[in-house]
């Protein structure tokens, strides 16, 4: 079992569910397909879809909804699949 | 009377009125965010006040926030600047309650401007000409069958609840009316729980021409228009001004219609009246009305030589218009170009970084608008709009080749921007010509790049 931190591929505000009545995308603890979204991050009023790269159970996430966020910052830990 | 002046803004906007506060005399005050306590426009600024964190909606958008902030800051005026809550009725209405100078028009004349039903219905009241189209719902075939021959074909069957593109389909003649008829009744009521239909008529090929005004509340007047055509996903990159598709007739005739609808309203403060020009027909059809200032407005400063944020400012003090429209003239052509932190080859993706490297085209006829300085990080949280060049010269090709050599001379280190694509597009033939739609750029740039006239692509064949 390997885990991967996932981090933000550039700045922005993260946001985990496809709009503010809506429930977000992953739950800790639920399993991923690679390429299922798991979050947004808004760069200069552009949404731009945040995919898992592996398959696996996204163990936890380590950035709040709505947090700001600088490249590299750690979003979360994904347990990946063998 | 105006003695402190906030602005509730950011980016080169806020500067650009700061600079016309201190010009007056006022004590200028920009209310920022977090992210954004090292602008220039807080640097040039008397004073500066944090009105929250970096997130639009927690401060640029908290109207508790900024009413808070003036209050602490005495401010007896607010000016919006353009986005963010400058087309907000509640928060013009709340300036005024507080007790404070709204530099823009009554909160009534915001909402009724801004909703777009209300608007078509004020310019049909004021005489001015609104895009053909059914007074009502259409009821059934027959009833759009004789509607249509009134507003002509190609027509556009819109839902009446749809918006933004949604719901809209296209009729080439009567026999399309009656077979699209019933299915867009059908998809309407399906898609927005009503099935009512409006017909309106479609102008493939039209040009987006704005006119610029300035009201007191009684008198308004117009300082011409821009021609705005030339546009990405409704978000316009290069404006000039005037229109190379308005001869002096038509000039006349659109804007004493947008005086009209100005005086119409008793508009006060600065405002543009945007319509569709179908340079085919001649024919211009009144859209919508933007009651602030607009980014572009540089372009108009430049050929008729008057400050439009000075004078908004004055206006909302209440000073009356000083002078008469004949005094008003326009002289030569003015570009503005817009320099976005976005990378063309990128789908125009955002590009973000710090500026390690800033040379400005300086020279005749060069304006810069813009916030940039060496070692300014750009914050992620706003609008690409990092720069606004904009150049003046007799003509409208001087002009043109002004705009080469001032890109030219631009040069910035740090992140990409859109300029290199500027200094493709002002060489395009069609753009040399004047000859382009709304839907010109869009095309162009799904062009190789390669198709495109390049003045650097020297041909060495002797």
């Amino acid at each position: 079992m390997t885990t991967q931190q996932i981090q933000a591929p550039f700045p922005g505000v993260f946001y985990r569910t496809p709009s503010p009545d809506e429930p977000v995308y992953v739950e800790e603890g639920q399993a991923v397909q690679a390429g299922d979204v798991i979050g947004l991050i808004e760069v200069m009023k552009q949404f731009v879809e945040l995919k898992a790269e592996a398959s696996g159970t996204l163990v936890s996430f380590s950035a709040d909804n709505e947090s700001v966020l600088e490249a590299g910052d750690v979003i979360g830990t994904l347990e990946v699949n063998e | 009377m105006i003695r402190r002046l906030l602005i509730v803004n950011r980016g080169e906007i806020a500067l650009r009125i700061v600079r016309a506060a201190r010009e007056l005399g006022l004590v200028s005050i920009v209310a920022h965010s977090e992210a954004d306590a090292d602008t220039l426009a807080v640097q040039h600024a008397d004073e500066a006040v944090c009105i929250g964190p970096a997130q639009a909606s927690k401060s640029y958008l908290n109207i508790p926030a900024v009413l808070e902030a003036a209050r602490s800051c005495q401010a007896d005026a607010v000016h919006p600047g353009y986005g963010f809550l400058s087309e907000s009725a509640d928060f013009a209405r709340a300036v005024k309650e507080a007790g404070l100078i709204f530099i823009g028009p009554d909160a009534e004349i915001i909402a009724r401007m801004g909703d777009k039903a209300m608007a078509r219905q004020t310019a049909i009241a004021a005489g001015v000409p609104v895009v053909p189209g059914s007074p009502h719902a259409v009821e059934g075939l027959e009833d759009a069958l004789a509607v249509a021959e009134e507003v002509g074909y190609p027509l556009l069957i819109k839902a009446a609840a749809g918006g933004g593109g949604r719901g809209i389909r296209v009729a080439e003649d009567s026999d399309m009316l009656a077979k699209q008829l019933p299915q867009a009744q059908a998809e309407a009521q399906a898609a927005f729980g009503d099935g009512r239909v409006y017909l309106e008529r479609f102008i493939a090929r039209a040009r987006h021409i704005e006119v610029q005004i300035l009201a007191d509340g009684q008198r308004a007047l117009h300082f011409f228009e821009r021609e705005c055509s030339l546009q990405r996903r409704r978000q316009k990159v290069l404006e000039e001004a005037p229109s190379p598709a308005v001869d002096s007739a038509t000039r006349k005739r659109l804007c004493d219609s947008a005086v009209a609808l100005a005086e119409h309203v008793g508009y006060l403060g600065a405002g543009t009246l945007e319509y569709l020009f179908d340079d085919t027909t001649g024919e211009f059809f009144f859209i919508e009305m933007n009651t602030r200032i607009q980014v572009e407005h540089p372009v108009t400063e430049m050929i008729t030589g008057f400050d439009l944020v000075r004078a908004m400012i004055q206006i909302a003090a209440g000073e009356p218009l000083g002078i008469a429209q004949d005094e008003i003239t326009m002289k030569g052509w003015a570009i503005e170009m817009r320099i976005n932190a976005e990378d063309p080859d990128r789908d125009f993706f955002p590009s973000l970084g710090t500026v390690e490297k800033l040379v400005w085209p300086t020279g005749p006829g060069v304006r810069i608008d813009s916030g940039l300085y060496e070692g300014y990080k750009m914050p992620p949280f706003y609008d690409s709009l990092v720069a606004k060049l904009i150049v003046w010269d007799d003509t409208r090709e001087r002009a043109l080749t002004r705009a080469g050599r001032a890109l030219d001379e631009f040069h910035l280190q740090g992140f990409t921007t859109t300029a290199d694509l500027h200094r493709r597009l002002i060489e395009d033939p069609a753009v040399k010509a004047g000859a382009f739609d709304t839907a010109f750029l869009e095309r162009w740039l799904s062009e190789p790049a390669s198709n495109h006239a390049n003045k650097k692509e020297v041909i060495h064949e002797q």
